[in-house]
């Protein structure tokens, strides 16, 4: 496991640098953020003055090797827009992210998976297929639609919830979050079921396939036969079988959550990584951009080892190897 | 810097807080400031940002009209020196006074701030600060400098205890961000909000707000939302397709004001070959957008009403200069061009190209009010007279570079252009230098004439008037010269764009020209 593991991660090492020359090349073939960055009344002397300082009037292989230096000792290359180190940037950001998400993932586990059971036991009931109707919405309407929706909804007709922004953050075991503060939940429960929603759905129908699937297997009608507790054939024996597609799926969506939430956190203006990652792009604030996608590549290699490793705890007939590598 | 309490006291707090106090104000920005070090970046939305917290030795009002600020008097003394008298018994927030040397060292550190991608050197170079008592300030030029006072208006004054050698850092952190504005800096987290206090002690007329917290919310519809819902108390950047609905409802309240930002069309005076212009069926033609009576024809085949109603929904007012009016060096002799499609025919034929030709327009679409519309119908209304036009519109981290440097030799590339233009400086010298003075690098003019428009006789007016003290004599000087150019087609003035602000019932806002959105400026009925 432990060859498996450093395998994996020198792997890594080359999809990251193969990632980093494409996207360096990449963002650099568009625009220039010298007309984005300076002062429409600059002259040319100080146009000349800021591409010199942001290192732009060099051919571009040597901007990438200088690039590639800094990224050996750590440095991914400063802010063109903040003047701050894109490391920090990002990593400023990533709290509201993984708050997000994380509260995403949660809905999307504690209510999809019952519900989909529940869909999946007795799939004739009317409330059944309510639940599966209900679930191609969720996969089918556009999230900055239904973000608008519940925003009009929840923040301006009722009043229940702020429209926008992050709440108020505390810190806890050592974290600081907006988790542990009630105005900083209130915050975050639209934009995280907003997010969620189309995971709610995927985990649903995940669920209800697996279980249909499942409960006509052998193994189900033995331990019925058993004469174990409905309960505990469901609870131990059917989900854990069930379990291991909707881990994958689940493992990889949580990384989209955390890259790509950009529509989501745009419309509710929460302060994440994607917002940042929009900002960035649409200013073409390219050190930010770069350093951004090498983090999020790195961060989907560990992901999909988690979800590995997980698979091996779930189902012992699994085995760490390289699979025909 | 973020509230840090424990759970239970922030609960009960929260609670306590949420019936919001009257003299508390939340505004949410439709574009975010990059940092609280006011000599950082040299934008818009840090300007507007960095007023609060810092003033200058002149102030610039909602018309952008120059009045005293840490200055009480400035005049020049000889040609090449200008003279400002400072405030007496100005304190800045961590209680230390205002004097020379904070003005002396906050132009040393303005130009010279690492890593700054647009730096205050537009407005210092080529001047230097001088101490002559504790209360007076001399700036010397080499040569004579009638703008002085507008340059100065836009250097911000730090204090030469904390903030002449602070970093960039210390200002985003707080300890260096000490002035003598109206409010005092609380706490700066971005991408979230920035939250001020009121300076009980501020020299000038006291703030009504105690508290006013800065909420950056890009995506219009939100921003809306937001407002609607009671979260932020007010927003600017009203998306014009909302400001019909929003007039209707009883509990906000709408203040709008023109700005001074022009949108206009450039057109290649340069290139015999312009590469966007072709004749008909798509054969060489000589660049016909250097024959005056086609720029004229395009001007009069422009109908200014019907995208003033239609497309800006009402909100913009017909252009026919580069400032409207009420600004210096504005003529008062420009009327917009009148919609007139046969003259506009008949002066194609007196040009020789009576059946037209082919033309694309280049613009922007996520960078004026509308810009991508503007652009589609200037293209229906020109392709009515003759000249048959097709639309490309683009983000503008694109097309600025292709409009500026895109084609060889880092020549302009479109042939025919929808751009805008603010006068930051607030007269019309501003708009002439850059746009429609000759291109010369080395004398800085000509920075944005995208269309390469050259003059003898504009270049001479705002040589003059540039080095011309005097203000009435300067502002004759600046509108010939914007008569002559706006007469000979140098651009093509379209309409002035106006700003809507939107409030809860009872608060109003001073409409700027500049666009800023500054916290002082939120009146309390």
């Amino acid at each position: 496991m432990t060859v498996f593991i450093i395998r994996r991660l020198l792997q890594a090492v080359i999809v990251v640098f193969i990632m980093s020359l494409i996207v360096f090349f990449g963002v650099n073939v568009i625009g220039d953020p010298v007309d984005m960055l300076i002062n429409p009344e600059a002259d040319q002397a100080e146009i000349e003055r800021t591409i010199k300082a942001l290192g732009l009037d060099k051919p571009i292989h040597e901007q990438y090797l200088f690039f590639l230096k800094g990224v050996a000792t750590g440095d991914f290359g400063k802010s063109f827009i903040f003047g701050e180190p894109a490391l920090k940037l990002i990593l400023h950001h990533m709290p509201a992210t993984i708050e997000l998400a994380l509260v995403s993932l949660i809905m999307a586990i504690v209510l999809g998976i019952p519900l989909g059971l529940y869909a999946g036991l007795f799939p004739d009931q009317r409330v059944s297929r309510g639940i599966m109707a209900a679930s191609i919405l969720g996969f089918s309407l556009p999230t900055f639609w239904v973000g608008l929706m519940m925003i009009m909804l929840f923040a301006v007709y009722l009043g229940w919830l702020p429209s926008t922004g992050r709440g108020d953050t505390a810190v806890f075991l050592g974290i600081e979050s907006s988790l542990w503060t009630r105005d900083g939940l209130s915050h975050l429960f639209m934009p995280a079921l907003n997010l969620a929603l189309t995971n709610i759905s995927l985990v649903i129908r995940l669920t209800r396939a697996g279980v249909r699937e499942a409960m006509h297997q052998d193994y189900i009608k033995f331990a019925r036969a058993k004469g174990l507790k409905p309960r505990r054939v469901i609870g131990v024996h059917l989900m854990k079988n069930i379990l291991i597609p909707i881990i994958t799926v689940l493992g990889l969506e949580f990384g989209s959550l955390m890259a790509f939430s950009v529509v989501t956190e745009t419309i509710f203006a929460w302060p994440g990584m994607g917002k940042l990652l929009i900002d960035s792009l649409l200013q073409l604030d390219r050190p930010v951009v770069v350093a951004y996608l090498m983090i999020i590549v790195l961060f989907f290699v560990v992901i999909n080892l988690v979800v590995d490793i997980l698979y091996s705890v779930l189902d012992p007939r699994v085995r760490l190897k390289d699979q025909g590598t | 810097m973020n509230f840090k309490r424990p759970i239970g006291i922030l609960v009960a707090t929260t609670l306590l807080a949420t019936p919001v106090l009257a003299e508390e104000l939340t505004i949410g920005l439709s574009s975010e400031p990059t940092a609280m070090d006011p000599y950082f970046h040299n934008l818009g939305p840090n300007n507007a940002m960095t007023r609060h917290i810092f003033d200058r030795l002149i102030l610039q009002d909602e018309k952008q009209a120059l009045t005293p600020g840490l200055a009480t008097s400035w005049a020049p003394v000889d040609d090449l020196t200008w003279e400002f008298k400072l405030r007496q018994g100005v304190k800045y927030h961590d209680g230390s006074d205002f004097n020379a040397d904070d003005v002396v060292c906050s132009w040393e550190r303005a130009p010279n701030v690492p890593n700054s991608p647009s730096s205050f050197g537009t407005y210092t170079k080529g001047k230097t600060v001088v101490k002559i008592d504790d209360f007076t300030v001399h700036i010397k030029t080499a040569a004579p400098f009638p703008l002085m006072a507008n340059d100065v208006s836009n250097i911000a004054i730090v204090s030469s205890e904390t903030g002449c050698n602070a970093s960039t850092e210390d200002y985003n952190n707080g300890p260096a961000s000490v002035g003598t504005g109206p409010f005092k800096f609380v706490s700066y987290s971005p991408g979230d909000s920035i939250v001020l206090e009121r300076n009980d002690d501020y020299w000038g007329e006291k703030p009504v707000w105690s508290k006013v917290t800065l909420k950056p919310i890009k995506s219009g519809p939100s921003r809306v939302a937001a407002l609607l819902a009671g979260d932020v108390d007010m927003i600017e950047g009203v998306p014009t397709t909302d400001i019909t609905t929003l007039a209707k409802n009883d509990d906000l309240a709408l203040s709008q004001g023109v700005s001074n930002r022009v949108i206009y069309l450039h057109l290649d005076h340069d290139r015999a070959d312009s590469p966007f212009v072709t004749a008909n069926g798509g054969g060489d033609i000589d660049n016909p957008l250097r024959k005056l009576e086609v720029r004229q024809a395009i001007s009069k085949a422009i109908n200014r009403d019907a995208i003033v109603d239609r497309v800006m929904e009402g909100v913009a007012i017909k252009a026919g200069q580069l400032l409207p009016e009420g600004f210096f060096g504005v003529s008062d002799k420009l009327a917009p061009v009148d919609y007139d499609p046969n003259g506009a025919k008949e002066l194609l034929a007196k040009a020789g190209v009576a059946d037209g030709f082919e033309l694309t327009i280049h613009g922007p679409n996520d960078r004026y009010i509308n810009d991508a519309k503007i652009a589609e119908a200037i293209g229906q209304m020109l392709t009515r007279i003759g000249i048959k036009t097709q639309v490309e519109t683009m983000p503008r981290s694109v097309y600025f570079k292709r409009a500026s440097r895109g084609g060889p030799d880092e020549t302009p590339e479109f042939s025919f252009i929808l751009v805008g233009w603010g006068a930051g400086s607030g007269e019309a010298s501003s708009p002439l230098k850059s746009l429609i003075g000759t291109h010369n690098p080395d004398k800085g003019w000509g920075a944005s004439n995208r269309g390469r428009y050259s003059n003898p006789k504009v270049d001479e007016l705002l040589e003059t008037a540039l080095a011309t003290v005097e203000d009435p004599t300067r502002q004759n000087l600046l509108a010939e010269a914007t008569e002559i150019a706006i007469n000979d087609g140098a651009i093509i003035p379209l309409h002035y764009q106006v700003n809507t602000w939107a409030a809860k019932k009872g608060l109003t806002y001073k409409a700027r020209t500049d666009e800023a959105t500054l916290a002082i400026g939120v009146v309390k009925e």
